[in-house]
């Protein structure tokens, strides 16, 4: 099987990197979650419900759907402040980097190796950082970056309305390999986030440092 | 929601197989047969739940449309356990009055090839003009996908679609449009079913899709048209004859927190056959409904035909310093200042200041001589202009004798500070240069503290 990727990106400047980062990952996990699965007598199963809330951006002149659940909403919050943290080091190079947003598999393996982890879809945003002095050179940043925004948003769902691959649904005892059972509210495809950062005061894209962050465990 | 059915997907997983969701009791093990001419039907349970499905999808894809354009965010809880009322296991409110017009629409029949469903959206301003926002359109296709499970495939489909339609009904223009609406212009909707009508849009509006789901019965396919030109362009409506759409067909919603002064209660007296709900589907007696305002707090629907709405808008309170459009009078066309020169001496020779006079004659070079109506000293300046008393508001007389224009005019011409004066300057310099050893150590004596007062600052 293979990995469907898709790549975006975006110009903005490091203090709208955190919210670009949050729209366009919860946009696309609108889409990969469900409710909770109750599993009940003779294989049966029912699912909870979803709900949505909207989100108002402040750094950006776009408004957002996310699903409404805290922990998960923090979740990603922690993985972008990351992000965002580790690409202060390469705003004065003025370079760029990217985060992925990764739905896999687990396929649990034979004799005594670990669980392998197969993606299935990968979404990654490129972005590449702006130093602006003027004020109007950011107002006009605030919207071209709000309907950039919104053109990925618009393409997330063109993207998911294609019913391509999509892990099929498990039985009870198969759950966890397909999706996260720690969220209380929601249930989440498997996925975690990944961000790849140029090296910063060098000035050039050398040696990416990769970071995997395990998506939250800890709840 | 959840029910009992038993469904055995050989594209499973090894080893499973699932019991899926929707509210029969009927257990479906086959959704296609063929039948003896060879063509390939959908079995009746499945035609029932598909048909079901659409309808629901219907209805809550016309909710999500209204409520993203009510001007509020929104916001629902995920639980755990749904209730029947979570189709597609997603959390969306229904709106009352939204579902009764959508049902009223879809209570002859649902969306199918050549019928499609449409959610028009459309501004309107206090002066009565209206503008064609967006047109979302839910259609099926002719195009049918035999080999999709109905019972499971096509209702989590469905519910993609719908999380989608969320998704993408905040990135168009008109959602920033709607959340901006208030006194000034509200958004309206309507619902129709039929032939989906763009000419609303203007000219060079872009068309997306929102996305598809296969089904044995067709495809059904969500798209949205919109507007890319919002310059205003007004569309007053002379004649219903002249309308092909009346602006009094649409509901209106009024999501702003105005004061009750802007409360509009709905006419009794609504038109019937004038509403253009739907086509001649609709029997004339589904037409003559009787539209009460059904308002909640916060939400408002306004009746449509409602002949006193530009009257009741037209007589809302007006902010500070707005002048009414009654009050506006034309420019006069006396001279500025006319009422100055009524204290002016009649000359013998007629009032040249009232009439133009003529050029003068510049290239001449001859000096102006007092008769020359341009002639002026300063004795005449004093005498042509009356002082007036400019008081600054709130002032007392006790404590600030002096009217404002004495006051300004006292610091338009300061005096000179001498240190700018020509002989200054370079004596200045000279002191400036003897005194700057002894400046230069006490400063060196001081850069402890200096160093002090810096580091508060950091």
């Amino acid at each position: 099987m293979n990995c469907r990727t898709q790549s975006f990106e975006v110009s903005l400047e490091i203090r709208q990197l955190e919210e670009a980062v949050l729209a366009v990952f919860h946009s696309a996990l609108l889409h990969r979650i469900t409710g909770k699965f109750h599993y009940k007598r003779e294989g049966t199963y029912s699912v909870g419900t979803v709900g949505v809330q909207d989100v108002d951006c402040d750094t950006m002149d776009l408004t957002y759907v996310r699903v409404h659940s805290e922990p998960l909403d923090r979740a990603l919050r922690r993985a972008a402040a990351e992000f965002r943290e580790a690409m202060r080091g390469a705003a004065a190079a003025g370079g760029g980097g990217q985060i992925s947003l990764e739905f896999y598999q687990r396929k649990r393996s034979r004799w005594l190796f670990s669980d392998e982890c197969i993606p299935w879809e990968v979404w990654t945003l490129h972005v590449r950082l702006l130093h602006l002095a003027s004020e109007p050179d950011r107002q006009v940043c605030h919207e071209r970056v709000g309907e950039t925004l919104a053109e990925v948003i618009r393409s997330i769902a063109v993207v998911i309305n294609r019913h391509e691959y999509m892990p099929k649904m498990p039985t009870e005892s198969e759950l966890p390999a397909v999706f996260q059972t720690g969220f209380p509210d929601v249930q989440p495809y498997l996925h975690r986030v990944a961000f790849t950062v140029p090296d910063g005061p060098a000035g050039s894209v050398g040696t990416a440092v990769r970071r995997l962050i395990k998506d939250t465990l800890a709840l | 929601m959840w029910c009992r059915q038993q469904c055995q997907a050989p594209c499973l997983a090894v080893g499973a197989w699932k019991r899926l969701a929707i509210a029969s009791q009927v257990d479906c093990l086959q959704t296609t047969h063929m039948t003896m001419d060879g063509t390939r039907e959908i079995s009746l349970q499945d035609k029932k739940d598909l048909e079901k499905f659409l309808k629901f999808f219907a209805f809550k894809t016309v909710q999500v449309i209204v409520q993203g354009r009510l001007g509020e965010k929104i916001s629902t809880c995920s639980t755990a356990a749904s209730s029947g009322s979570d189709w597609f296991n997603l959390a969306i409110k229904d709106i009352p009055e939204v579902s009764q017009e959508a049902k009223k629409v879809l209570s002859t029949r649902i969306p199918a090839v050549g019928f499609p469903m449409c959610v028009e959206i459309s501004l309107k301003t206090c002066e009565g003009d209206s503008m064609g926002l967006e047109v979302w359109s839910l259609e099926v296709h002719e195009k049918c996908d035999w080999d999709v499970k109905v019972s499971h495939t096509v209702y989590n489909r469905l519910s993609l679609l719908l999380k989608s339609l969320l998704s993408v009904t905040r990135v168009t223009p008109a959602y920033k449009l709607s959340r901006k609406q208030g006194p000034d212009f509200v958004i309206l909707y309507r619902v129709y079913l039929g032939e989906v009508q763009m000419a609303c849009l203007g000219e060079g509006f872009q068309s997306m899709r929102v996305g598809a789901v296969g089904t044995p019965m067709g495809t059904v396919i969500l798209g949205c048209a919109y507007r890319t030109n919002l310059a205003f362009m007004s569309s007053r409506k002379g004649t219903e004859e002249d309308v092909e759409v009346s602006v009094e067909d649409l509901c209106t919603t009024s999501f702003s927190t105005s004061p009750a002064s802007q409360v509009i209660p709905p006419s009794p007296e609504h038109g019937t056959n004038t509403r253009g709900w739907a086509l001649s589907d609709l029997d004339a007696e589904q037409t003559s409904m009787d539209l009460t305002d059904t308002s909640r707090e916060g939400l408002r629907i306004i009746g449509i035909s409602n002949p006193n709405l530009p009257e009741v808008l037209a007589n809302r309170k007006s902010g500070a310093f707005v002048s009414r459009p009654g009050t506006q009078t034309l420019p006069s066309l006396d001279p500025p200042f006319s009422s100055f020169l009524t204290n002016l001496p009649e000359q013998d020779d007629g009032d040249n200041m009232m009439n133009p006079p003529d050029s003068p004659d510049m290239e001449s070079g001859s000096p102006r001589t007092p008769e020359d109506p341009y002639s002026t000293t300063s004795d005449d300046l004093q005498d042509d202009f009356i002082i007036v008393d400019m008081k600054p508001a709130f002032s007392k007389d006790d404590f600030l004798p002096m009217d404002l224009g004495t006051f300004y005019r006292g610091f338009q011409n300061p005096p000179q500070l001498t240190c700018f004066t020509t002989g200054s300057i370079s004596q200045s310099m000279a002191a400036e240069f003897e005194l700057l050893p002894e400046k230069l150590a006490a400063y060196e004596a001081s850069m402890e503290e200096f160093d002090a007062f810096v580091e508060t600052l950091q």
